[in-house]
């Protein structure tokens, strides 16, 4: 899988990224997974039944779904996007998770751990491991607590217990380094199922693997259903995994154009976003060596993102390396085109996306008016956004929303 | 004379050596001097000064307050340096500096060992820098005759610790359980096994942190390692009890290094 398509310069490391920057108590714990990664990815009957579990469980492959009447608004490019929304869960998180989880068995471990911020990746992670048998704890930041309170409830149903963290800006990052203690302490019992491809060596590569069956099945389904590859690929960019399982499978094919599209927030001007990719700050934070929002002494900076998923200081050393190489193109979008771009997919399609996935649309609405009829593009909706009912209805204004809120509230 | 001879004379006196440690900035710079005053009354071994970041992975709940509160104040490299002179200049013991990577990283290798050894001093621990990631650091560090202090954990293979020896200088930090700083630690016979171990694999100095808290603690380790390094506990004295609190706990475990 990814295995072939990086130049590791040094195990763990891509370009000047990546690596494992860990207390020591955590090395002889990333070498054990390091090798259970890699006894899976040789045994051939490891990936079959990882896809396997997914086909019988979380609906892959997923479609992809051709967007004629948004193509149409837009009077440029033909726009397609790959339907990681309809997952099980009702994102990519899954995927991931499945195959770690799967991982986490050949261990012998009884508990799982994760960090999560949207809560996608938690309540992914919750329902694995209710199906597989774990144990399983969620630190979630007190922030996020608040804003996605729905998969809060679901993560506990599921019989995880979330532990909100009150620490620093108390969001995604906050919770990424409340499991690395957790992890510390529990490593003998307990798999970290760390949610995106950031983290030590092997999470990005890992991770990144997992995702890969994403633009595998994208590849084979263009190929089918158009008849040649996208000329444009568009996704979000959080921590980077639904972009590198969309990205990996064409990155050996020039002509297709990849674009991330990073949380512009407020404007990058505005100071108030999660777009790490124009400063271009290296820096080693949560055990890995990326480019991080960082002020001049290297503290990270609070971040801001209408998307919980994408509200992220880091991002994937994959990412930052293909940055570097321009193999990638990053763009950012605010808010405010995020939500837009919601209402119209929602208007046009039928479809409602998640916030996160929001971002990728709001990239490929910018750019494809000013693309030929005959160029295709290809976006990755990588998850639903029925989670996002709250932000949603309270960027729309909606007051029927609101009343209706006030009433459930009064009757308990 | 070189951080491990140092302390090898100084043990040939005393049954053990205290190392204790601040987090500059935290609960604030004044109260950091009166702490060190009281560190230099008790005529401690050795002292760390943490510099604050704010993603303290290795540390528990009371020093990542600490950290964040720090930060939340204004604490800057400047202060951390100013502080770290200044305690160099007065103490009569030798002062390290505790980090995370991301602040030697974002300063330079070459910047960071020349500003410790401009600011007296002797050595840096940084709980997330593995040896294979050192690059010049090592080099440069010996250059500028600084100890880069190495790890030795309860889930270290031997084979990972005769490396890690290899590049270590001045005196290992060992570490007494898994998990972060904060909570107690069983001194126990698995504990002393452990320490048996690491003993084995280095002739350096033996320092044993996380968990320490007590005078009895200390007098259980005296012959057992050579520094015991407190940390949490005594800024617990602190926030329950204030200086008064503090000079007492710290006095009471420097005297357990004898009776
Ligand atoms: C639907 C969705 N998309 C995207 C993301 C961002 O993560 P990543 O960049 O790892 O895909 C999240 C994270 O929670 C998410 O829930």
């Amino acid at each position: 899988m990814t295995q072939e398509l990086f130049d590791f310069t040094k195990p763990g490391y891509y370009g000047q990224y990546g690596g494992a920057f860990v207390p020591e108590i955590l090395r002889a714990t990333l070498d054990e997974l390091i090798a259970a990664f890699d006894a899976a990815r040789a045994d051939d009957q490891f990936w079959g039944a990882y896809v396997r579990e997914l086909q019988t469980y979380s609906c892959r492959p997923t479609p992809v779904t051709p967007l004629p009447n948004l193509t149409k608004k837009l009077g440029g490019a033909t726009i397609c996007c790959k339907r990681e929304d309809l997952n099980h869960t009702g994102a990519h998180k899954v995927n991931n998770v499945i195959g770690q989880g799967l991982l986490a068995k050949r261990m012998n471990k009884t508990r799982v751990i994760a960090e999560t911020g949207a809560g996608q990746h938690g309540v992914a992670t919750a329902t694995m491991a209710a199906r597989f048998g774990f144990e399983c704890t969620i630190y979630m930041g007190a922030v996020d607590v608040r804003r996605q309170r729905p998969n809060v409830f679901w993560m506990e149903q599921l019989g995880a217990t979330v532990v909100p963290i009150e620490d620093g800006s108390a969001t995604l990052k906050d919770a990424i380094n409340a499991c690395l203690r957790d992890w510390s302490e529990s490593m003998d019992s307990t798999h970290y199922v760390l949610g995106t491809a950031c983290g030590p060596h092997p999470f990005p590569h890992m991770v990144s693997y997992f995702q890969s069956i994403i633009g595998q099945e994208a590849r084979g389904q263009m190929l089918t259903q158009s008849g040649r590859l996208p000329d444009r690929v568009y996704a979000c960019v959080g921590g980077g995994s639904n972009a590198l399982g969309m990205f990996v499978p064409f990155i050996k094919n020039p002509e297709v154009e990849l674009v991330g599209v990073e949380a512009g927030g407020h404007g990058i001007e505005s100071g108030r976003h999660a777009a790490r990719i124009p400063a271009h700050d290296i820096g080693v934070a949560q055990g890995y060596k990326t480019l991080f929002l960082q002020d001049d002494e290297g503290q990270m900076r609070e971040t801001h993102s209408v998307a919980a998923g994408l509200d992220y200081i880091g991002v994937s050393p994959i990412l930052a390396h293909l940055a570097d190489t321009g193999r990638v193109r990053f763009t950012a979008a605010r808010d405010d085109e995020a939500i837009a771009a919601a209402k119209l997919l929602i208007a046009t399609e039928g479809i409602i996306p998640a916030l996160e996935s929001s971002h990728a649309f709001a990239g490929a609405i910018r750019e494809a008016p000013s693309m030929r009829p005959d160029e295709i593009v290809l976006i990755n909706l990588s998850g639903r956004g029925d989670k996002d009912i709250f932000t949603i209805a309270d960027a729309i204004g909606d007051e029927r929303w609101f009343s209706y809120l006030r009433e459930m509230g009064a009757r308990r | 004379m070189n951080l491990a001879d140092y302390i090898r004379e100084r043990r040939a006196r005393r049954g053990i050596l205290l190392m204790t440690h601040a987090v500059v900035g935290y609960p604030s710079l004044e109260a950091n001097r009166r702490m060190l005053d009281a560190m230099i009354s008790a005529d401690v071994d050795l002292v760390e000064l943490q510099l604050p970041f704010s993603e303290p992975v290795a540390d528990g709940p009371l020093f990542v307050k600490a950290n964040l509160d720090a930060l939340a104040g204004g604490a800057s490299h400047g202060q951390y340096w100013n502080l770290f002179s200044e305690t160099a200049a007065r103490a009569p013991f030798p002062v390290l500096a505790m980090c995370y990577y991301n602040s030697a990283f974002r300063m330079g290798h070459a910047a960071f060992c020349e500003r410790l050894r401009g600011s007296g001093g002797r050595g840096f621990i940084i709980p997330d820098l593995p040896r294979e990631e050192y690059g010049d650091l090592e080099a440069l560090s010996a250059e500028n005759g600084l100890a880069a202090i190495q790890f030795f954990t309860p889930t270290s293979t031997d084979e990972r610790m005769m490396r890690l020896a290899q590049g270590a200088r001045g005196f290992v930090y060992c570490v007494a359980r898994r998990g972060v700083t904060g909570s107690a630690t069983e001194l126990d016979r698995g504990l002393y096994d452990l320490l048996a171990r690491y003993r084995r694999m280095t002739d350096l100095p033996l320092a044993l942190g996380f968990g320490i808290a007590s005078a009895d603690d200390i007098r259980r380790l005296r012959g057992v390692v050579d520094i015991a390094i407190v940390g949490s506990a005594l800024l617990r004295s602190w926030e329950r009890g204030g200086e008064d609190a503090y000079r007492a706990h710290l006095t009471e475990m420097a005297q357990a290094r004898y009776s």
